[in-house]
């Protein structure tokens, strides 16, 4: 009753953390669990934190038997990733490891479990421009994702209209070129700013985008090529190229 | 004999095309078989993702190892650990983000090595209301028009901005020191 609870937004894992819920049921603790769950997955996965898991793997202060069950987890799915990808999805950086590229997607992903476990519908979670959009939004309508202009952060190029999936997005527009391309050995130089892609859930949609953009041009093929997924590639040419389903997910009439 | 003998060269014959064919059959069989593991590996994380959302919740509940994506842990050899337990520590709950007084701030212009970054910030109800972007490094090299080879398949458009009204807004993740820096400041300043 102290708030109205239909969206909370956080700073969390370095980034701002959203937190919609539709349905009236959702109250202040349902909020502070997701966003807890955020937290301790900052705590157990953050490179920049001396005392997290991750850091004291890479210092060499644990075993591998002693690691947790999460991040055994990561490790793994990181370690699929990279198959899935031919090697252009790699957590290996300078010789340690940073998992952050699979880590956000896969939270995001469990705080929507979260929900889903208390018969929450229509929500979404959105973490540094990634979601999972679950449901529909306030007016019974699907949820509308609009892909952020590279060239313009105030800016959207496309409204998506979209459901029961995850969007993700890669680009360079925000932190440089912070992609790392395993293959060349060196940041992934190409011209492509942005890849926005939908797929079944956030933590699939995620970790194919971040593999996606590190092949560069070649990245939409790639996305073309995977059943059940989209992508929406922009290059410094300011030239989007899409894949061939794309346009199903797109908002016919955006403006109303 | 020169029947038998014609009639042995057509069994030659016949048998070599037996063999074109049943290695052809065989081929295709192998071929479809990999095709379906490569289809289903992706689809049926599809499926099951779309049945959680429904009513299948309770049993997603019981079951901590459905919860986790883990796709093809089945068909791939699973590296992963399907039991993991993904429940957040419970513990360690704190009342972060409230207790900002309302309004609007601002944070200083951090210098990032690729440019300038501020961050300004709206509290309301002493939480965080909005985050906005004052200044933010982008790319403002021209580039000359870059013809790629056709794609048979893929489209291309000249990106369009549009002003409609969306609910969430996907980009590329918002995460640099200067973003957290700036906006530290700004939420110091809220209290």
């Amino acid at each position: 009753m102290l708030i109205d609870p239909v969206k909370q937004t956080r700073i969390l894992m370095g980034m701002p953390v959203t937190l919609e819920v539709v349905e009236a049921a959702a109250t202040e603790p349902l909020f502070n669990e997701v966003f807890t769950y955020f937290q301790y997955v900052d705590e157990k996965f953050s490179t920049y934190k001396d005392q997290s898991e991750i850091s004291r793997l890479n210092r060499g202060d644990l075993k591998f038997d002693e690691l947790s069950e999460d991040l055994k987890l990561i490790l793994g799915l990181a370690e699929q990733t990279r198959r899935e990808s031919n090697g252009y999805f790699d957590i290996h950086h300078h010789g340690i490891l940073d998992p952050s590229g699979i880590v956000k997607g896969w939270a995001i992903y469990n705080a929507a479990e979260i929900l889903h476990k208390r018969d929450f519908k229509d929500f979404y979670v959105e973490a540094g421009g990634d979601v999972q959009a679950c449901g529909k939004n306030t007016e019974g309508r699907r949820w509308r994702v609009g892909i952020r202009n590279p060239f313009n952060m105030d800016e959207i190029v496309k409204v998506l209209s979209v459901t029961d999936c995850g969007v993700a997005t890669s680009g360079t527009y925000v932190r440089g070129q912070h992609i790392y391309d395993p293959k060349k050995g060196e940041d992934a130089q190409s011209d492509i700013l942005s890849l926005t892609v939908i797929g079944p859930d956030v933590y699939e949609a995620d970790r194919f985008a971040t593999a996606a953009f590190a092949m560069g041009r070649s990245g939409i093929d790639f996305i073309e090529d995977l059943p059940g997924f989209e992508g929406y590639m922009i290059d410094k040419a300011k030239q989007a190229t899409y894949t061939t389903g794309f346009g199903r997910h797109v908002l016919s009439d955006p403006i109303r | 004999m020169s029947r038998s003998r014609s009639s042995s060269s057509l069994d030659l014959n016949q048998a070599v095309k037996k063999f074109f064919l049943s290695a052809f059959v065989v081929f295709a069989f192998v071929a479809y078989a990999i095709h379906e593991r490569l289809t289903n590996s992706s689809s049926a994380s599809a499926a099951a993702d779309q049945g959680a959302p429904g009513s299948s919740a309770n049993a997603a509940a019981s079951d901590p190892a459905s919860s986790n994506p883990a796709p093809n842990s089945s068909s791939s050899g699973g590296a992963a650990s399907a039991s993991s337990s993904q429940a957040p520590a419970a513990s360690s709950a704190s009342s972060n983000a409230s207790g900002y007084r309302d309004g609007t701030y601002t944070g200083p212009t951090i210098d990032v090595n690729y440019g300038l970054v501020q961050v300004q910030t709206t509290i309301q109800n002493g939480r965080i209301a909005d985050v906005q972007f004052l200044q933010y490094p982008s790319d403002r090299r021209t580039s000359q028009r870059i013809n790629s080879i056709a794609m048979p398949y893929l489209q291309q458009e000249a990106i369009q901005v549009q002003s409609a009204n969306v609910d969430i807004i996907s980009g590329a993740t918002l995460t640099s020191e200067g973003f957290q820096m700036s906006l530290q400041s700004a939420l110091a300043s809220a209290h």
